[in-house]
């Protein structure tokens, strides 16, 4: 597979084409903004956080095919997710896209169906794309109130 | 395509005109970017630069090396008569009055900076009025957004039409007793609309309003005469011209660069320093603190030399044939919308899909050996005028070629071919 196939994998299409919990959410009590200062890409982030757990998660924004189907499969990865699992998989996320040589057994594991974005590590100029989302979520869960910026 | 390509091969009636042959003083033209053969359509970005200009670094670090307006010795010497050689090529390049009006800059950015604080801090109040358009570059947004800041000043903005045009009549309204400076892209870079920017010179002075132009994207396709336009501070980047990156252009006329204090205080902009006072120094000078980028400025001095060997009007008649063709060419593809579609144009097309951001655009152009660019292009208040994130920008300059619009083309069914 070329590594332009590997990045544009049918799943990643199917998911900018019908991005999953593509919706704002009047309930939530997280929320954040990530902004991707160098093309103008934004996300917001829901969360319905209830006993730690991610009870429901959605998104809106406006971005390319990689930062929409990231923030979809991170949507349908996180739901259900105590807050500690959520952050574990934020982690092994950023090693992946980032193609840190420190990828374990374990984090393979918790990547599960999410192994599908490692494609991006090979296009550096996309790496922000794919992790907007994932540090947008993580600035809601830690209830920072910032804009998630991936600067 | 191939049918539809050439169906549309019209001779641009400049047979003198060779570009097989610039093509040739281009070296990273040669180049393979992902087993295929560069194609360089990010022009707006930063140019490529001709072998010429590539030697005149390499023998200015090799024999001529050192420090300028100082030394006694031959090296200073000579890096100082080419230097201030350079400054010539550049009054004669823009047809400035006086040697002493070119100011050796960073680039663009920094020329519209000296302006806003030198020219801006000394000469603007609280309520004035600063007036630019809706198609500036941030770099000719945010400076004058931190004068307004400082003191009180407001900005007032030119809107554009759909088509991306600078709107004259809404121009002439905004002028007021308040406004005290105008600053205006010469060409946009992100629509590549060519702003009628000798008539808003007129207006703004019938007002006795003095006006910038931000040249950037301007010099690399327009025979530029600051004196015909009228302007009263001219800026442009050396890099946009075929030149080295770090060193630009500030123009501006001898009345106004004399009565602004300096921008920045160092050496070479004094004559005389003691703990109780400093006496500046002469212009262009005062504005030049700290050794400046001497490499460069002669670098800069190598690209308008091998650009005077060309005539501008092929240059301009190619480019535009050129512009034309890639513009048809695309309009062809059904799902393509164009993003600035002005009646004058130069070098710039930039155009989005509804169901493909321009980032992926990119991606896959680059895989094809396409470099374009794909973002707000420093410009988002154009993004938010016509409603999209981001375009995707192909942008020429005048070693590009038909054979390079074609590889953006097949670049782009590849592109549709993945979102299909």
């Amino acid at each position: 597979m070329s590594e332009l196939d590997e990045l544009y994998q049918e799943v990643i299409l199917d998911h900018n084409k019908s991005p999953r919990n593509f919706r704002e959410m009047a309930d939530a009590n997280r929320r954040s903004e990530g902004y991707n200062p160098l093309c103008g890409d934004h996300v917001t982030v829901y969360v319905d956080l209830a006993d730690g757990v991610i009870r429901d998660i959605s998104f809106k924004g406006a971005g390319c095919a990689i930062s929409k189907a990231s923030a979809s499969m991170m949507t349908t990865e996180l739901k259900g997710k105590s807050e500690a699992e959520a952050e574990k998989i934020f982690d092994s996320v950023h090693k992946m896209l980032t193609g840190d040589m420190g990828v374990d057994e374990s984090d393979l594991e918790r990547l599960g169906k999410l192994k599908i974005l490692s494609g991006v590590c090979k296009f550096p100029a996309r790496v922000k794309c794919a992790s907007l989302a994932w540090h947008t979520v993580n600035a809601a869960l830690k209830g920072t109130g910032e804009v998630a910026s991936t600067e | 395509m191939k049918a539809v390509r050439e169906k549309r091969l019209p001779r641009s009636g400049n047979e003198s005109f060779d570009v097989e042959k610039i093509r040739r003083d281009f070296p990273i033209l040669k180049e393979r970017v992902h087993g295929k053969p560069l194609v360089y359509l990010d022009n707006g970005a930063t140019s490529q630069k001709p072998q010429v200009v590539i030697d005149t670094l390499d023998r200015y670090y090799k024999s001529e090396n050192s420090n300028i307006h100082r030394g006694v010795h031959y090296l200073s010497e000579r890096a100082t008569s080419s230097y201030e050689a350079s400054r010539e090529k550049i009054r004669q390049f823009i047809n400035a009055e006086n040697g002493h009006e070119i100011v050796f800059v960073r680039g663009t950015t920094e020329a519209i900076n000296l302006v806003a604080q030198s020219y801006g801090r000394t000469f603007l109040k609280a309520g004035d009025e600063i007036v630019i358009s809706a198609m500036e570059h941030h770099s000719n947004i945010v400076p004058w957004q931190m004068l307004c800041g400082q003191i009180g000043a407001r900005l007032r903005v030119v809107p554009i039409n759909h088509d991306g045009e600078f709107v004259l009549d809404e121009y002439r309204r905004l002028l007021n007793e308040n406004t005290k400076l105008v600053s205006l892209t010469h060409v946009s870079n992100a629509l590549g609309t060519i702003v009628p920017v000798k008539e808003a010179v007129r207006l703004a002075h019938e007002r006795g309003v003095p006006v910038l132009l931000d040249g950037a994207q301007a010099v690399p396709h327009l025979k530029v005469d600051v004196r015909d336009i009228g302007c009263d501070f001219y800026a442009f980047s050396g890099h946009k011209l075929f030149g080295p990156t770090g060193v630009g252009v500030l123009y501006g006329k001898s009345e106004l660069l004399d009565a602004m204090p300096p921008y920045q205080g160092g050496g070479d902009m004094i004559s005389l320093v003691t703990f109780e006072k400093t006496h500046y120094n002469v212009l262009p000078y005062k504005f030049e603190a700290g050794t400046p980028n001497i490499a460069g400025g002669i670098g800069l001095g190598a690209a308008i030399d091998y650009l005077n060997g060309f005539n501008w009007e092929e240059v301009c008649a190619h480019e535009n044939h050129l512009m034309a063709y890639a513009t048809d060419a695309l309009s062809e593809i059904g799902s393509i919308r164009i993003i600035g579609t002005a009646k004058d144009k130069a070098g710039v097309l930039s155009f989005v899909f509804d169901h493909i951001h321009a980032h992926d655009v990119g991606t896959i152009l680059d895989q094809e050996g396409v470099a374009i660019r794909a973002g707000h292009h420093c410009a988002m208040p154009v993004m938010q005028r016509f409603g999209v994130p981001a375009t995707a920008r192909a942008s020429f300059a005048f070693y590009n070629n038909q054979g390079d619009v074609d590889a953006l083309v097949r670049g782009i069914h590849r592109v549709l071919k993945v979102f299909s």
